[in-house]
């Protein structure tokens, strides 16, 4: 369970941790939206590229980024595997009924860099921004819509409060488990439904802390005269300087060079 | 017979990665049946770590873990029956309640361990008893019970299981000073009776000085002092340089003979310092 590395925030203080959240949240945007508009391999090998210097400007070591590739391999196999027999065209080698192409061959690599620069991008964003940051992000980002209606803050609040909760059930999940596999829980062994039914004694009891904690938590902040985000300042303001109006140029230069690579190719 | 040894058992998280950090390391002794054995430490000195050691929830990343003298994590498909014989109280165990009757919950390990159902109704039976459950208790639901009394349902549920050892890890964490007492006095009360061996876990020394009969230190992940309790207290000042506590009463003698007072100062229990105190009185005045 201790193993999940995407979403894990790694404290530093590179050029992209210094970056206003809300500019890391829309490049990161920016960035997964061109990955879908390029069509060319040369596109997405630069665009790998891109991502990987980001990740050179951070000092997160490979070995981290590849970790948190781990889980997704079956993903990018099967969408290779896919894309290299169904796709027709000019036919590389073939047996029996199957013929490997070209062009297959040239979209099953487009399609393993797209994923890998998507999960690459996405988890650059949770390496160096804290949820707390995120969070007020995704605030001040959402505050038009409030004039419609929309409980921004209360949203916001409640985005916060179930991120920093994660760790904490997590290691919850761990002490139940080890305290029913000391009575004789079987978790590992067992058909689909005997495994469901050994997950009753770990569920019930987390349930029954979460709503716990739940009721401390919403007394703690009562008591701290919170009644909803209106009018709430924030300790850390967030403001938009000159390192970011330098990080959107930077990152806007690298985007048209990207699509003059991809006319180029053609 | 039934005991429990540990060779050269080391633990460390993260092994391989760059925050590793390892938190047993050469831990080499050995639990005698019948002991009553008090493990005492600052957090972070790897005494959860060790505990769970005990039953297989983690398995050493060195050395070996020994139940009458099999190594437990020998043969994997037979770990869940070794595990049987080493019941393993965590921290704030009433978390791990779960069933619709206290009855039930109780009845949780004993089914695990593929008893018949009078069986499993007369250890029931006999875990409350020595938990002290009122039976009109067992047929309520566990979440409606106080904060000792779900403690207490939870510990019946690791000794309806009938352990060879019992390990408790800090049973007494966040009560008041009489349920305290009150889960103290039933362990001691189980351990007199069944003569079994009982580890606990504490972090207050008057606490493993009134009920222990031999002390394990932990300091730093490694094994400092594993004798009796007159023997390890005699390190008094050690144990102190070390930043853990010491018994109360040994603490006021030993000040006394900073003071200038000719007192022994190896004692624990209050009975044996006020006789010190005395003589020593006697000497001044005689």
């Amino acid at each position: 369970m201790r193993d999940i590395t995407l979403g894990q925030y790694i404290n530093g203080d590179s050029v992209i941790h210094r970056l206003d959240p809300r500019v890391r949240l829309i490049l990161t945007l920016a960035y997964i939206v061109i990955l879908f508009m390029f069509n060319t391999l040369l596109q997405m090998v630069l665009a790998l590229v891109m991502i990987l210097l980001a990740y050179a400007l951070v000092k997160i070591p490979v070995k981290m980024l590849l970790k948190s590739l781990k889980p997704i391999i079956p993903i990018i196999l099967f969408t290779s595997v896919l894309n290299m027999f169904f796709i027709k065209g000019d036919v590389v080698f073939s047996f029996w009924k199957i013929a490997v192409t070209k062009q297959g061959l040239y979209y099953a690599a487009m399609m393993s860099l797209r994923v890998i620069c998507l999960l690459a991008g996405s988890s650059l964003l949770t390496y160096t921004s804290t949820p707390i940051q995120l969070t007020s992000a995704l605030e001040s980002l959402f505050k038009p819509l409030s004039k419609l209606g929309l409980p921004v803050n209360d949203l916001a609040m409640m985005m916060t409060i179930a991120l920093r909760f994660i760790p904490t059930l997590l290691e919850e999940t761990d002490k139940i488990m080890a305290a029913q596999k000391s009575r004789g829980a079987n978790l590992d062994t067992g058909n689909f439904i005997q495994r469901a039914k050994a997950l009753t004694p770990i569920l019930i009891p987390l349930f029954v802390s979460a709503f716990r904690r739940a009721d401390e938590l919403a007394l703690a902040m009562e008591c701290r005269c919170y009644n909803g985000g209106e009018g709430r300042t924030r300790l850390n303001a967030l403001k938009i300087r000159r390192l970011d109006y330098i990080a959107v140029a930077v990152f806007t230069v690298c985007c048209v060079l990207l699509f003059m690579a991809g006319r180029l190719a053609v | 017979m039934s005991t429990l040894r540990l060779d050269n058992v080391g633990f460390t998280y993260q092994k391989g990665m760059p925050d590793e950090k390892t938190a047993v390391s050469g831990v080499s002794l050995t639990f005698e049946e019948g002991d009553f054995v008090g493990i005492i430490g600052h957090t972070g000195s790897g005494k959860s770590t060790l505990i769970q050691m005990l039953n297989g929830l983690l398995k050493p990343t060195t050395g070996s873990v020994y139940i009458d003298g099999d190594d437990i994590w020998d043969d994997k498909s037979k770990l869940r029956e070794k595990r049987f014989k080493v019941g393993l109280v965590l921290q704030y165990p009433e978390y791990q309640l779960f069933e619709e009757t206290v009855r039930k919950d109780i009845a949780f390990g004993p089914k695990n361990l593929g008893l018949s159902d009078e069986e499993i109704d007369s250890r029931v039976r006999e875990a409350a008893g020595f938990l002290r459950i009122p039976e009109k208790l067992l047929d309520r639901s566990p979440f409606d019970l106080s904060g000792g009394e779900k403690r207490r349902a939870a510990i019946a549920g690791v000794l309806a299981m009938r352990p060879e050892v019992l390990v408790l890890d800090e049973p007494t964490a966040g009560l008041d000073p009489r349920g305290r007492r009150d889960i103290l006095d039933v362990i001691k009360n189980y351990h007199e009776a069944e003569k079994k061996t009982v580890i606990l876990v504490s972090h207050s020394m008057d606490d493993v000085a009134r009920y222990a009969n031999k002390v394990l230190v932990m300091n730093n992940g490694t094994l400092l002092y594993y004798d009796s309790v007159g023997e390890v207290f005699k390190h008094a000042l050690e144990l102190r340089e070390t930043g853990l506590n010491i018994p109360t009463v040994t603490g006021i003698l030993l000040t006394l003979r900073e003071r200038g007072l000719d007192v022994d100062t190896d004692i624990y229990t209050p009975a044996a310092a006020a006789q010190t105190i005395t003589d020593a009185f006697r000497g001044i005045s005689g």
